[in-house]
């Protein structure tokens, strides 16, 4: 596991306890608890519907769980995120949080250029000087390996990758502690696919992110996460380091779910 | 004169007060949009049937009533606007800008300075200075509860980006009282100054959408711009060629099959005061005012 961090490393960044969400009276997860550590990079797979994006939803704010504690180091001391005010929960959600989305089209403006999409965050903040601002962006760009000449077009003009690309570095530009991927390389070709992750890993590494990536894909798993959660049916069935579940899985369910991945 | 038909200045009283509710709501929050029950009024949505319901409930039987459309008195909204006040309240009208009471314009503040006691009443198409930039009423709500205002500046951002410069030249956004981001209505940008420190009461009615914000007396507005392209009102560079004026806000007019133009203020009443007081441009003739009567 990776050490980098700013914080003092004696306290979990996000710490989760007894979360529950049902919608109704179907479970959409239950009792799940976890630490994330700073720089750390947890994975969550599971099959569809086992409550993978119901719970990224929850920790990130966009659902309110049922019951349970998500307590995230700020800036000034832990904070409880779930009773925080609406503000204080947007202005967290833009500064210290990233949400990359699946589909590149939730998380972009598309009818914004590309440095306007990169920029909305600073300028979110508090940013006013355009030369700073363009000059950031063009940056970001450039760290997303999109040509900066580039920085006009709208990303209706990209390609899928590209777009993904994109929608990464708007959400990095504002240098966030905590980011939540879901289902990041969704959609895209193998190809694609390898450069995404090269770039993220990159990233993370470098900026010392804590990520919490949802997804179906263990490969992608293997490669980014430090450590694994299996979620079934709303509940987590294993937990461990990636290498230790994917290599000698216990539970049943992820002994199915890593036979299962096709060999070439 | 008035028509005896309808109650005083076209609308039920009960409506009035309504409208009045609201206003007072809005001047005490200076910028907020005040939803409003609007009526449907007998003209069609866009000829400014928000700016009509507020002139109408503000209307007493001793106000001077002036009426103006991109500055001018002659123009087809500000004529029928006028015809239809005079017939139901009876109210005496005026194209003098220093001598009316209420003021009920359409995309322009007129150039001669406002006082105390005026009002002056805005019709305005879109209220919502985030419209096209979040499509979503409820999120747009939201940001001005939170003063969540960096996405006005992704608008001001894409201009400089593709045109070099802040190339929105009306309805330019403002911040009031250093809270709420306003659409001033589709006002070129050259008036955005004349908003701030104003004497008179500015009032605005949006009929369609059915919203009341106001600017009360000596309210602080300020342009959103950048620190390194900073807020600059713009007009054409001549001066008016009626009046000689340089400091007025022009329109440009072509005057034959050659492509000949001229430019005059938009401001008719101003350009004719000027003409009377002696003041000559390019193309302008000295005034006569007795043959003007």
């Amino acid at each position: 596991m990776t050490l980098i961090s700013t914080i003092a490393a004696d306290r979990p960044l996000l710490h989760v306890d007894n979360l529950t969400k049902s919608y109704g009276g179907r479970v959409g997860c239950a009792d799940v608890g976890f630490d994330l550590w700073p720089g750390e990079v947890l994975g969550i797979v599971g099959e569809s519907g086992s409550g993978k994006s119901t719970l990224l939803s929850c920790l990130a704010g966009h659902m309110a769980p049922d019951q349970g504690t998500v307590v995230f180091e700020t800036a000034s001391g832990p904070r409880d995120v779930l009773s925080l005010s609406e503000p204080e929960r947007r202005r967290l959600a833009r500064t210290d949080w990233a949400y990359v989305h699946q589909n590149p089209r939730d998380g972009l403006r598309m009818g914004v250029s590309a440095g306007g999409n990169v920029g909305e965050r600073l300028m979110a903040v508090g940013a006013r000087h355009y030369g700073q601002i363009r000059e950031k962006a063009s940056d970001w760009l450039g760290r997303v390996e999109i040509d900066t000449g580039r920085i006009d077009d709208r990303p209706s003009a990209f390609s899928g990758g590209m777009q993904q690309r994109l929608q990464i570095a708007r959400n990095l530009v504002t240098g966030p502690r905590l980011v939540f991927m879901d289902e990041p390389t969704g959609g895209l070709d193998v190809s694609v696919q390898a450069r995404l992750l090269d770039l993220l890993r990159g990233l993370v590494r470098q900026m010392g992110l804590s990520v919490i990536i949802v997804t179906h894909d263990l490969a992608v798993v293997r490669l980014l996460a430090d450590r694994l959660m299996v979620m079934k049916s709303g509940r987590v069935v294993e937990q461990g380091l990636t290498d230790q579940v994917l290599d000698d899985p216990q539970h049943a369910y992820t002994q199915l779910l890593v036979s299962s991945v096709l060999q070439v | 004169m008035t028509d005896q038909a309808y109650n005083f200045a076209y609308l039920d009283e009960q409506t009035k007060r309504m409208i009045r509710r609201a206003l007072l709501k809005a001047v005490a929050i200076p910028g907020y949009q005040v939803p409003f029950a609007s009526r449907e009024m007998p003209m069609p949505y866009g000829w400014g049937t928000g700016g009509v319901q507020v002139t109408a409930a503000c209307l007493t039987p001793d106000d001077v009533l002036k009426v103006i459309d991109q500055g001018a008195d002659d123009t087809t909204n500000a004529v029928s606007i006028r015809k239809f006040f005079q017939r139901t309240a009876g109210v005496e009208v005026t194209q003098s800008t220093a001598l009316a009471s209420v003021i009920q314009t359409r995309h322009r503040i007129p150039e001669t300075a406002l006082s105390a006691g005026q009002i002056l009443v805005y019709q305005v198409p879109i209220p919502e200075p985030l419209r096209f930039l979040e499509p979503r009423e409820t999120e747009t709500r939201k940001m001005h509860e939170l003063e969540e205002y960096g996405l006005m500046h992704v608008k001001l951002y894409e201009d400089i980006a593709r045109h070099g410069q802040i190339a929105t030249s009306y309805a330019y956004p403002v911040k009031v009282e250093g809270r709420y981001v306003m659409d001033p209505s589709p006002i070129p940008k050259f008036d955005n100054p004349k908003l701030s420190g104003s004497a008179a009461l500015q009032l605005f009615g949006a009929g369609r959408e059915q919203r009341i914000y106001a600017l009360p007396p000596f309210t602080d507005v300020v342009s959103l711009d950048f620190d390194d392209h900073p807020f600059t009102p713009t007009k054409a560079n001549h001066d008016c060629d009626l009046c000689g004026a340089s400091a007025s806000y022009l329109d440009e007019v072509i005057i034959d099959d050659q492509g000949s133009r001229m430019f005059v203020c938009s401001d008719t009443d101003f350009c004719e005061t000027r003409r009377e007081m002696g003041h000559v441009g390019r193309l302008g003739t000295p005034s006569n005012k007795g043959a003007q009567a």
